[in-house]
């Protein structure tokens, strides 16, 4: 059941190696778009925090067709418990640049309220795209128990867990892939082997052949795929959920990409990561490689490319602006949502602040009187 | 109203909510059709089926990530770590995860869910079968920390624990589990979290304690009243969010307090207690407040007696601050 046979579907030349996606015309432009979105919110967000508008950002040059191919083969009501980097799965279901922004910012829009650090997104709506943590795998078991609510209620949803090539090496990965496998729990895990967690090389990481086949000793498939290659990700994917909507249990898939970028806009990658081996995933950029594919269908020029690049940068802009003139959250909100009610002792620390802003002056307490 | 022990009170408030509640699942190591190693989860997988009470592979850091998630997603998980010094896998689930849900997500996702676990000494159980961590814990915004000390309370905390909205790590004293006996209500009725208890009215000395330290210094109390001390002894039953304004109350009563718990004293719950009193009602006080605890050492086997406060050394305490 576990392949170690890279699945790929699109050629050097852009053409299909047999295998039909299944996309229309639309679904595959929407595809595109969603990644040149990724890759133009990148860029502002690195110029954001380069000049000092927002504090911190994840880049996600060259994973793009893992996140929107992925993404590409959920259902609305499915759910996402995604990795820090996977900006385009968000997007692709119809997640706003203008929400993501916010949470950019840390504003009063912010689903988080402003509690989180950048790229912490926190989304119900077109889909669940699960709050995100820092600890790494934390994550990988909850999912497992929001498939198995759905099993139970014998839902025809599944669920997408997704991760890096670090997180398998966390107690969350083993605790998640074990329980799932027992329960036969309708949840795929997408292991994004980008070949570094931070500085780590892959080679540090394991010394198992693949992280794919670590599935085989779980009692679950495991999948390789190009994970450069949108077309190959969506059919590994539509494969794994249709497998769980059949209450056959879970997959794993490890999509073999890299991380064109650092591993935050805190990180310099230069200092470790081997100038030869960027130049070589350079190459295998995944955006150019769905660009051939759509070219091979006559679906795109280097002039559609060049406008909705264009188009992406300034939408992302005008979502930049308007989310750094909104205000920040109100001083209040350090206080709300720790419970359903605000219990005693938080709120005398909570009228302690105000009470303070009114003896010694600070205008961000508003009137000075604690509001909850 | 049935007489029950501590620990067949918690598995009548594990059925009442399974029969009221198609959303509470029940699980853990053992639970299913062994009914968990003290029994707490027995016959529960006869009665709502294998998918609502089941075994899970041995890892509390599945299990509690797994309940997290059925909580995301509508289920009422109450999963049971066998002891709370097992619990140290999950401790980044429960503190990183199921505490930070609501106020990371500004309310989007939030973690409806019990953890139950059996805590403390007396069972001969050393290091790693009687440690009672509540500190640990009771230092997590967004958790709410319930140790019950009579089977009344076992099943209204429980239930009541079920029905909130936060997670609750409830934790169960099992050295009281057959100790006692006590008559609960049939059916359903909650106690509310966040309220302390008066176990005895008294206007000498205040006592405060939790959990198995209730009947230990109950004990105490009525030596103390041979000598002609009246103790007003106060079961806390949620240490996180406190009932603080029922603490200073109490403490206001006697002006003189003792605070008793297992637990090691460094850091530990009797810190709070105290530096609460002494914040707000330094002024009421007569003695200086003594703490009564387990010592700041692992926790022994053999002379786990001498570990654990006893009446002994509460009536010691008491007899202290009332003749300061």
């Amino acid at each position: 059941m576990t392949s170690q046979q890279l699945l790929s579907v699109i050629e050097p030349d852009g053409s299909t190696n047999g295998h039909e996606s299944g996309l229309s015309k639309d679904e595959l432009l929407h595809c595109y778009r969603t990644m040149l979105m990724v890759r133009a919110f990148d860029d502002t967000c690195m110029k954001l925090q380069r000049s000092g508008r927002i504090g911190f950002s994840i880049p996600n040059k060259g994973v793009e067709a893992c996140q929107v191919g992925a993404a590409s083969a959920l259902r609305k009501t499915d759910w996402i418990f995604p990795s820090y980097r996977d900006f385009g799965m968000a997007l692709y279901h119809g997640i706003t640049p203008l929400e993501m922004m916010h949470n950019m910012f840390g504003n009063a829009k912010d689903g988080a309220r402003g509690r989180q650090m950048p790229v912490h997104f926190s989304f119900v709506k077109p889909i669940h795209f699960v709050s995100i943590s820092s600890p790494i795998g934390t994550h990988i078991p909850q999912a497992v128990g929001t498939a198995y609510a759905m099993k139970l209620r014998n839902e025809d949803n599944a669920v997408l867990t997704s991760f890096g090539d670090g997180g398998t090496s966390s107690l969350g990965f083993h605790s998640g892939m074990n329980f799932a496998a027992v329960w036969k729990a309708p949840c795929v895990f997408l292991c994004q082997n980008n070949g570094w967690a931070i500085s780590c090389p892959s080679s540090e990481q394991t010394a198992s052949e693949s992280y794919a086949i670590k599935a085989k000793a779980y009692g679950m498939p495991g999948v390789l795929v190009d994970g450069n290659d949108l077309l190959a990700m969506r059919k590994a994917m539509l494969d794994a959920l249709e497998r769980a909507r059949r209450g056959d249990g879970p997959t794993l898939i490890e999509a073999v990409t890299y991380r064109m970028g650092g591993h935050s806009t805190s990180d310099d990658p230069t200092r470790y990561v081997p100038k030869h081996e960027v130049e070589e995933w350079a190459k295998r950029d995944p955006v150019a490689r769905f660009e051939r594919h759509l070219a091979s269908k006559k679906l795109w020029t280097k002039e559609l490319g060049e406008k909705w690049y264009g188009e992406a940068m300034d939408l992302i802009a005008a979502a930049a602006r308007e989310a750094e003139a909104t205000p920040p959250p109100p001083l209040e909100s350090i206080f709300s949502d720790v419970y359903a009610t605000v219990p005693q002792h938080i709120r005398r620390q909570g009228e302690a602040v105000f009470e303070l802003a009114r003896r010694k002056g600070d205008a961000s307490a508003g009137d000075g009187k604690f509001p909850l | 109203m049935a007489t029950l022990t501590l620990v067949q009170a918690v598995n009548d408030a594990l059925k009442t909510a399974m029969r009221t509640d198609q959303s509470v699942v029940v699980f853990g190591e053992d639970v299913g059709p062994k009914g968990g190693v003290f029994l707490a989860t027995d016959g529960l997988t006869k009665e709502f089926g294998k998918t609502r009470c089941f075994d899970t592979p041995l890892s509390e850091d599945g299990i509690v990530g797994a309940g997290i998630g059925m909580a995301l997603n509508g289920l009422k998980p109450v999963c049971e770590i066998q002891f709370q010094d097992f619990i140290f896998p999950a401790f980044d689930q429960i503190v990183s995860e199921a505490a930070k849900f609501r106020y990371r997500s500004g309310g989007q996702y939030t973690c409806p869910m019990v953890i139950r676990t059996p805590y403390g000494g007396g069972i001969r159980g050393g290091l790693y079968h009687s440690q009672s961590g509540e500190a640990y814990f009771c230092h997590t915004p967004g958790l709410k920390v319930v140790i019950p000390s009579t089977p009344h309370d076992a099943k209204g905390l429980l239930l009541a624990s079920i029905d909130d909205p936060d997670p609750v790590l409830f934790l169960e004293p099992k050295a009281l589990y057959r100790q006692l006996k006590g008559e609960v209500p049939e059916g359903k009725y909650t106690v509310p979290l966040s309220t302390l208890r008066t176990v005895r009215e008294g206007k000498g000395v205040t006592v405060f304690c939790y959990g198995a330290m209730v009947p230990v210094c109950m004990k105490a109390a009525e030596q103390a009243a041979e000598k002609g001390i009246e103790c007003l002894v106060v079961d806390l039953r949620t240490l996180l969010p406190l009932d603080e304004e029922g603490v200073l109350d109490a403490a206001k009563q006697t002006g003189r307090v003792v605070v008793v718990h297992e637990a090691p004293r460094f850091c530990g719950f009797g810190g709070e207690i105290s530096a609460l009193i002494a914040e707000n009602a330094i002024e009421y006080m007569e003695a200086p407040i003594a703490r009564v605890t387990g010592f700041d050492t692992p926790f022994p086997n053999t002379l786990e007696h001498h570990y654990m406060p006893d009446a002994r050394r509460v009536l010691d305490a008491i007899e202290h601050v009332h003749n300061f």
